[in-house]
């Protein structure tokens, strides 16, 4: 049981199956992850917040922003501590423009993830020139500043925040509700599959092989001709996209925010996500959302405890599996000679 | 095709680490820079390749001055660097390692599979290796994939930065057989060494760096045998 390694085990299955084999295997995928907001009868339920709109925000949410996160960490290897500075752009876009024009959700949601990565752009060009430790101490200061600026101006309220921010109109006719989150979850889950199929379609392409090489060795990468500034403000760029829709989301889902809504916790909390299920690989990014963002919903019976208990699951686990749950292929470590037959 | 570097002045900060130096590399030539540690060799290389700024001085490569030009875009132009310490992408496999040195021409398929074989063919012990993650090869072969995939990128002149260091004896005599041998296809070659001994056997000519100047420069096989130079850079000074 010891060898057994549930990446490799579900890779195995990908690489044999045939074409139908995989659309049958992707359908079935969705169509489970879809039915989830019928499961709240079973051992799944969340004992005091309704188990629908726990699904919604923070499970859907952290993935969508785990997913985007992880492009800027696990993809190009830059530490982004102030990813929570998108996530509020995209919030506080929506609740500005839900609050001074008659915009809907979705008409605001292109302006939301435009807005981010406009300041993705305008944070990246200065900054990317920084490594590591730098660029970490740099963005961490960022998103603060977003917070600060929403806490001190009073075009955003300040502290009190803005409220009665409109729900979204209906899809297909079907009305969103307070008390039935369904059809929000389903919502989020279509962005989720879309921002994996963007991925997906990056990392085979240019753009992630520029990426890879960027966060193996930034100096060999531009001596092979890769622009590594453009592509690191590409992938930085992105990443604030996907953590400006999810600010868009969370800003429709909650109708109110406020600035207290996005400390510091919340960049250190995805980013937990991301090293948690493990960084670089997006089916780990994955899991690891889901379980940072429900876990804590669902010990709630143990009422004060359940930080700590939360704590202790992280530190155990990281101690079991440094690498996250399931961990991007380490082919540093593996002695693979197929393919050697001259 | 021909390098000039004109009263090149590089600074780290406050510090000089490059006090108006320059020198020439001729088409179909090995160039060698020899020195001590400090003495501004892997300096020099950076700055001609781009990923250090210089202060002040040109670089003039085929007529034109780069010394604006990013690293990224010098490679299009036909300057390669085999960086210090091998530089290779130690997660990906030899075959991707050899890739990525071709990154800036957009995949050209047939370009691609032409170059492989040369550079197997310079380096068999590569394509034994082809799928092996560069991160695990041994010194040696990861010496022989920087260079490789410095030549992926098809380059006019070659820069090498201490291709000998931390390597067995005989893997460095090996190294520097196929240095000459890559010269004779027609690459040109700007060498940065400790090794003198080894060096100045290859190179046409040789530069002597101390403490960022030029202190000497003549044709390589005077220098192995100036007794200044036995002594001070070869270690068989007669006393």
């Amino acid at each position: 049981m010891k060898n057994f390694n549930l990446r490799d085990f579900g890779a195995g299955i990908w690489e044999r199956s045939n074409r139908y084999q995989r659309i049958a295997i992707v359908l079935l995928v969705i169509t489970l992850a879809a039915l989830l907001p019928f499961a709240g009868a079973s051992f799944l339920a969340t004992p005091v917040a309704a188990y629908d709109a726990v699904l919604v925000y923070p499970v859907a949410i952290f993935v969508l922003m785990s997913l985007g996160l992880n492009i800027v960490v696990g993809k190009s290897g830059m530490l982004d501590l102030g990813y929570v500075a998108f996530f509020a752009i995209g919030a506080y876009t929506n609740g500005l423009l839900s609050m001074h024009t008659g915009l809907n959700t979705w008409e605001i949601m292109p302006i939301g993830i435009g807005a981010a990565m406009f300041a993705g752009v305008l944070l990246g060009i200065p900054t990317l020139r920084l490594r590591g430790d730098y660029l970490a101490i740099v963005t961490l200061g960022f998103g603060e500043i977003i917070r600060i600026v929403a806490l001190n101006v009073s075009w955003t309220n300040g502290p009190n925040g803005i409220s009665g921010i409109q729900m979204p109109p209906p899809i297909l006719g079907k009305e969103f509700a307070l008390d039935d989150q369904k059809l929000f979850f389903w919502v989020v889950l279509v962005m989720i599959l879309l921002t994996i199929w963007m991925i997906r379609r990056l990392t085979v392409r240019r753009p992630g092989r520029a990426w890879e090489a960027i966060r193996q060795d930034e100096d060999a990468a531009e001596l092979m001709g890769v622009p590594t500034l453009k592509y690191k403000i590409w992938s930085f760029t992105l990443g604030a996209a996907i953590g400006g829709a999810a600010g868009v989301l969370y800003a429709a889902k909650n109708l109110f925010i406020s600035p207290e809504m996005f400390t510091l916790n919340v960049s250190i909390l995805i980013l937990a996500c991301v090293v948690f299920g493990g960084i670089g690989n997006i089916w780990g990014v994955i899991l690891g959302g889901a379980i940072l963002g429900y876990l804590p919903d669902r010990i709630r019976f143990i009422s004060d405890a359940r930080l700590l208990v939360f704590g202790l699951v992280l530190v155990v686990v990281m101690n079991f599996r440094p690498d996250g749950l399931l961990p991007r292929k380490k082919r540093e470590k593996a002695l693979i000679k197929k393919g050697a037959n001259a | 095709m021909r390098l000039e570097i004109k009263d090149l002045h590089v600074h780290y900060g406050k510090i000089e680490a490059i006090k108006g130096i320059s020198i020439v590399v001729n088409e179909g030539e090995i160039v060698t820079l020899i020195g001590a540690n400090g003495a501004g060799k892997t300096t020099m290389l950076k700055t001609i390749s781009g990923l250090r700024p210089a202060t002040s001085g040109q670089i003039i490569f085929n007529g034109e001055d780069i010394t604006g030009v990013p690293a990224h875009k010098r490679v299009d132009l036909g300057l390669s660097q085999a960086p210090e310490g091998r530089g290779i992408f130690p997660g990906m496999t030899v075959l991707e390692n050899l890739e990525m040195g071709k990154f800036h021409r957009h995949d050209r398929k047939k370009e691609m599979a032409e170059d492989l074989d040369k550079v197997y063919t310079l380096f068999p012990r590569l394509k034994e290796r082809i799928s092996q993650a560069g991160g695990t090869l041994s010194g040696g072969e990861q010496q022989m994939l920087a260079i490789g995939r410095a030549l992926m990128a098809r380059p006019k002149v070659l820069l090498l930065d201490e291709p000998s260091m931390g390597l067995a004896p005989q893997m460095i005599a090996n190294i520097f057989r196929i240095i000459t041998e890559i010269n004779k296809t027609g690459v040109t070659i700007l060498l940065v060494e400790q090794n003198a001994q080894q060096a100045l056997q290859r190179a046409h000519r040789a530069y002597i760096l101390e403490t960022g100047n030029v202190v000497k420069e003549a044709k390589a096989s005077d220098l192995l045998n100036d007794p200044a130079v036995r002594e001070a850079y070869l270690g068989t000074g007669a006393h």
